[in-house]
C-alpha cells in the first residue's frame, strides 16, 4: 500500500501549508496573532456545516439543503434566540429532529437523498424569509462574546477548529458507534446483517448533521452580529467541496473529520489568498475552483500511481 | 446419521419449512435438523434452493410455511441462537479496519475503550483459523487481497463475539483461498464440530465436502432429494443425484454444419457463423463478466460504426434492458434508430412498421405497442429486448441469462426463434444458469473461477459432463 493510501490525511495538511505559506508570503502581516484570526474566523461555521455534510456523505447520502438549513438557523438564532431564548432553544431542537426524521424517511421508503433534501432546502429557505424577511436580528449576547473570545496565545478561530476537529474524530473515527455509522456508508447490508437497526442509524446520522447545522447557523450569527435568509446559502457546495478536500469519498463511508475542517480552512484560506493577489472578486468564484481542482488532481494522480506500486 | 442418538437437542431445526416467491417455490418443504458436531455438507445445482435453505436457518428470510426452531439455545432469533454466517458474495465493510469489522456484528463490545479487545479477539480468531495469517488487525478491509477479506470474514463468523458461536455457515468460504489456506479452514471445521460446534459447509469442490463432511444433504428444485452420511456418497453418486433434465433435445442438433470462425477471444471463447455457443458453470463465475468483457469490447468505441456487429440481450431487464419510461414501440427500435433514420431524423412510419412486424413474429401480447413497456408481463418485456436485438442486423447476438423468469411457453417461443435465426446464419452466445437450456446448444463453454474449464461440442453435451466441468472433481 502507497504512501497516500495510508495517510490520507497528508494531502489536505499539505495544501493547507502551502496555501498557508503563499499567503504569509503575499501578505507577511497576516502572520500574527489579529491576522490568522481574521483570516480564519469566518472558517469556523464553514467548518461546522462541512461536519454536518460529512455526517450524511459518511452514510453515502448528500444533502442540498445544508446552506439554507444554516441560513434559517442564523434567522432564528437573530431573533428568537435573541428574544426570548427558551423558545428559541425549542425551535432549535425541533430543528434537529427534523433533519432525523428526514433521515430515517430517507431510508424507510428508498428516496433519493439528493431529490428530498434539494426540496427540503426550499422548505428552509421559505420558513428563513417567513422569520426574517430582510436582514436584522441581532446576535444573543454571550454568543456574541464566545465568538469573539481572545484567548491567550493561539486565535479563538485555530482553537474552535481543533476542538471541533477532535471532538468529531473522537465521535465518528474512534467511538463503536461513529464506526457503525461508517460501516453503514461502507456496506450496510452487512451492517443490517449483523442485527442493527439501519434505519435509526440513518436517523442518528442525520440528527447529528442537524446538531452541526445547528452550530454552524449559530456560530455564524456570532461573528456577523445579524442574519439575513441567505446568509449561507453557498455553505451548501462549500461544505461539499470541503469534505471531498478533506480525503473524503461520496461513497463507501470514507470519511475523516480532521481532514474536513482542514478543507474547510483551506477553502476560507483561498478566498482571502486570491483577495491578496489583488483578483477581482469576478474572477474568485472561478479561481476557487480551479484550487480545487488542482488538489483533487494531485489526490486523483497519487492515489492512481499507489495503485500501480 | 442422527440414529446414534445424539443426547444434546439439536441446534436448529426446520420443519417443513417452505419459502415461495411469487409463483417460484425457492424452498418447498424442507425438514432438517443440525445437532452439535454435525457438518453438514450441502449440494445443489445452480437454483437448487441452497441459498435460500441457508437465509432461512440465519434469519435472513421468514420461512411461508413450515417453522424453524433453535432448541438448543431456546433462542427466538437466529443471532442470538449463536448462528453465524459467511457469505459468499464478501460482506465486510471495506472502509473499516479488520477490528472495526468485527465490532459491526459484536454489540457486547461497548465503551470508549472497545479497540484492544476487539483487536485481541480478531487476532485470536484469525490465530485459531489461520496460523501464521500476515494479517493487520489495524488494515483497512479494502488493502487486503480477496484471500485475506476472506479469511478475515471466516475468523469473524467463528469469533466468540461475546457470546459463543454454535452453527457457522459457510457458503463457498473456499472460492477464494489457496489449497494451503483452504487446507487450514477444513481443519478447523473439523476441530470445531468435534469441540461441539456445527457447521454447513456449501462448497462446489466435491472433494472438501467429502473432507469436512458428516452428513451431505443434496438439494434440488427447493427439495431435499438425498441426505446420507458422507460415506453413503460416491463422486459419480453425488453428481448423480443433483440433477437429471431430459436431454433430449441435445442430439438432434449435432449435425448442422456451421461457417467460418466469427469471434475468438484471449480467453479461449470461439465461435462460428451460425452458431449458438453456450456459456455455463455455476452461476457467478464469470460468464456474464466475460460476455460483458466481449460485447463492450466490441461496441463501446467513439467512433461507433453506423451497424453494430453485436447486440445484446440482457438478463436483469431493470438493470440492463429496458427503458422503463418508453413505449414497448420505442423500446423495440432503439437499436435500429440509426438505421431506420432519414437525415438525422427518425422515421416514424418505418420505426412503427418494424414494431409491428416484430409483434407478430415473437408474439408479444399487447393491443397496441405504444403503450408503456412496464404494461407487460416479465416475459413479453424479455421478448421485446429479444425484438430490438433481432431487429438488427447485427451477426452476432450476445445473450446473458436472457430466460431468467421468463415462464415456458415464452421460452419455447423464444427457443424456436433463435434456432430459425441461428439458420440465417447469425452466430448466438448464450449464457444460462439452466443447463436444459445449455443443452441446445452446438457448442458449450463450461466457467469455473473465471476461466474455462470444458469446452464440450456435439454429443458431449450432456448435463453429466457439464456439472463435471463445473464441479472440481479433485482425482476423479
Amino acid at each position: 500500500m502507497g504512501f497516500f493510501a495510508r495517510y490520507r490525511i497528508l494531502l489536505p495538511v499539505v495544501s493547507l501549508a502551502v496555501l498557508l505559506a503563499a499567503t504569509f508570503y503575499m501578505q507577511p502581516r497576516a502572520m500574527s496573532y489579529f491576522g490568522i484570526n481574521l483570516l480564519f474566523n469566518l472558517a469556523v461555521p464553514i467548518a461546522l456545516a462541512t461536519i454536518a455534510q460529512m455526517m450524511i456523505i459518511m452514510v453515502n447520502d448528500i444533502d442540498l439543503s445544508l446552506g439554507a438549513f444554516v441560513s434559517l438557523v442564523a434567522c432564528i438564532t437573530a431573533t428568537f434566540l435573541n428574544d426570548s431564548p427558551m423558545l428559541g432553544a425549542l425551535i432549535l431542537l425541533a430543528l434537529v429532529l427534523c433533519y432525523a426524521a428526514l433521515g430515517a424517511v430517507i431510508h424507510a421508503l428508498e428516496l433519493p437523498a439528493i431529490v428530498v433534501t434539494l426540496g427540503m432546502s426550499f422548505v428552509w429557505g421559505g420558513l428563513a424569509l417567513f422569520i426574517l424577511p430582510s436582514p436584522g436580528g441581532s446576535s444573543p449576547g454571550w454568543l456574541r462574546t464566545l465568538m469573539t473570545v481572545k484567548p491567550p496565545y493561539i486565535p479563538m478561530a485555530v482553537c474552535a477548529s481543533v476542538i471541533i476537529a477532535v471532538v468529531t474524530h473522537l465521535l465518528v473515527i474512534r467511538s463503536g458507534l461513529g464506526t457503525v455509522l461508517r460501516g453503514v456508508g461502507g456496506n450496510a447490508r452487512s451492517v443490517q446483517r449483523a442485527g442493527w437497526p439501519v434505519v435509526r442509524l440513518k436517523a442518528l446520522a442525520y440528527g447529528l448533521a442537524g446538531l452541526f447545522g445547528v452550530f454552524a447557523g449559530m456560530a455564524l450569527v456570532g461573528l456577523t452580529t445579524s442574519a439575513d435568509a441567505n446568509i449561507a446559502l453557498r455553505y451548501t457546495l462549500l461544505s461539499i467541496a470541503g469534505v471531498i478536500l478533506g480525503g473524503g469519498e461520496f461513497t463507501g463511508g470514507k470519511v475523516s473529520p480532521v481532514g474536513a475542517v482542514i478543507g474547510a480552512l483551506t477553502l476560507t484560506l483561498a478566498a482571502s489568498f486570491l483577495s491578496f493577489l489583488r483578483l477581482s472578486p469576478d474572477w474568485q468564484i472561478g479561481a476557487q475552483g480551479a484550487i480545487l481542482i488542482l488538489v483533487l488532481t494531485a489526490r486523483l494522480l497519487f492515489t492512481r500511481r499507489d495503485a500501480q506500486a | 446419521m442422527t440414529i446414534a442418538a445424539e443426547p444434546a437437542a439439536p441446534i436448529v431445526a426446520l420443519t417443513g419449512a417452505a419459502k415461495h416467491f411469487g409463483p417460484v417455490r425457492a424452498l418447498d418443504g424442507v425438514s432438517l435438523s443440525i445437532s452439535p458436531g454435525d457438518c453438514l455438507g450441502l449440494v445443489g445445482h445452480n437454483g437448487a434452493g441452497k441459498s435460500t435453505l441457508v437465509n432461512v436457518v440465519n434469519g435472513g428470510l421468514s420461512p411461508s410455511a413450515g417453522s424453524v426452531d433453535f432448541p438448543a439455545s431456546g433462542a427466538t432469533t437466529a443471532l442470538a441462537a449463536g448462528v453465524r454466517s459467511v457469505f459468499q458474495e464478501l460482506s465486510l465493510c471495506p472502509n473499516l479496519t479488520v477490528a472495526e469489522n468485527l465490532r459491526i456484528s459484536h454489540s457486547a463490545l461497548r465503551g470508549m475503550n472497545w479497540r484492544a479487545p476487539a483487536r485481541a479477539e480478531i487476532r485470536a480468531a484469525l490465530d485459531e483459523v489461520f496460523p501464521g495469517h500476515g494479517i493487520d488487525a489495524d488494515a483497512t478491509v479494502d488493502a487486503l487481497s480477496i484471500a485475506e477479506r476472506q479469511m478475515v470474514e471466516i475468523a469473524i463468523g467463528f469469533a466468540p463475539r461475546g457470546t459463543e458461536a454454535r452453527l457457522v455457515i459457510l457458503d463457498e468460504p473456499t472460492s477464494s483461498l489457496d489449497a494451503g489456506i483452504a487446507e487450514q479452514l477444513l481443519s478447523h471445521i473439523k476441530r470445531f464440530c468435534a469441540q461441539g460446534g456445527a457447521v454447513i459447509f456449501i462448497s462446489h469442490m466435491l472433494g472438501e465436502i467429502f473432507e469436512v463432511a458428516t452428513r451431505i444433504l443434496v438439494m434440488k428444485d427447493g427439495k431435499v432429494v438425498a441426505e446420507r452420511a458422507a460415506g453413503g456418497f460416491t463422486r459419480q453418486g453425488l453428481v448423480d443425484a443433483m440433477g437429471h433434465v431430459a436431454t433430449e433435445a441435445a442430439a438432434a442438433q449435432a449435425a448442422r454444419v456451421h461457417g467460418e470462425e466469427v469471434l475468438h477471444t484471449p480467453e479461449g471463447l470461439r465461435a462460428r457463423k451460425g452458431e449458438i455457443v453456450g456459456l455455463s458453470g455455476l452461476a457467478g463465475h464469470g460468464q456474464a463478466e466475460a460476455l460483458a468483457r466481449l460485447y463492450l469490447g466490441a461496441t463501446s468505441s467513439w467512433r461507433s460504426p453506423r451497424e453494430a456487429g453485436m447486440v445484446f440481450v440482457a438478463g436483469d431487464r431493470g438493470r440492463d434492458g429496458l427503458l422503463p419510461l418508453w413505449s414497448i414501440l420505442r423500446n423495440t427500435s432503439i437499436s435500429i434508430l440509426p438505421q431506420i433514420a432519414k437525415r438525422g431524423l427518425v422515421d416514424r412510419d418505418r420505426e412503427a412498421a418494424v414494431a409491428a412486424e416484430w409483434k407478430k413474429r415473437i408474439g408479444i401480447r399487447t393491443d397496441d405497442v405504444t403503450n408503456p413497456i412496464l404494461s407487460l408481463s416479465g416475459g413479453n418485456q424479455q421478448k421485446v429486448l429479444f425484438a430490438r436485438a433481432l431487429a438488427s442486423s447485427a451477426p452476432v447476438v450476445v445473450m446473458d441469462d436472457p430466460m431468467r423468469g421468463v415462464d415456458v411457453g415464452t421460452k419455447q417461443d423464444v427457443y424456436a426463434m433463435i434456432r430459425a435465426e441461428a439458420a440465417k446464419g447469425r452466430t448466438f452466445l448464450w449464457y444460462s444458469t439452466e443447463t436444459e437450456e445449455v443443452c441446445q446448444c452446438d457448442r458449450v463453454f463450461v466457467f469455473r473461477n473465471s476461466e474455462i474449464s470444458a469446452e464440450l461440442t456435439g454429443e458431449a453435451i450432456t448435463e453429466e459432463r457439464i456439472l463435471e466441468a463445473s464441479f472440481e472433481m479433485e482425482g476423479a
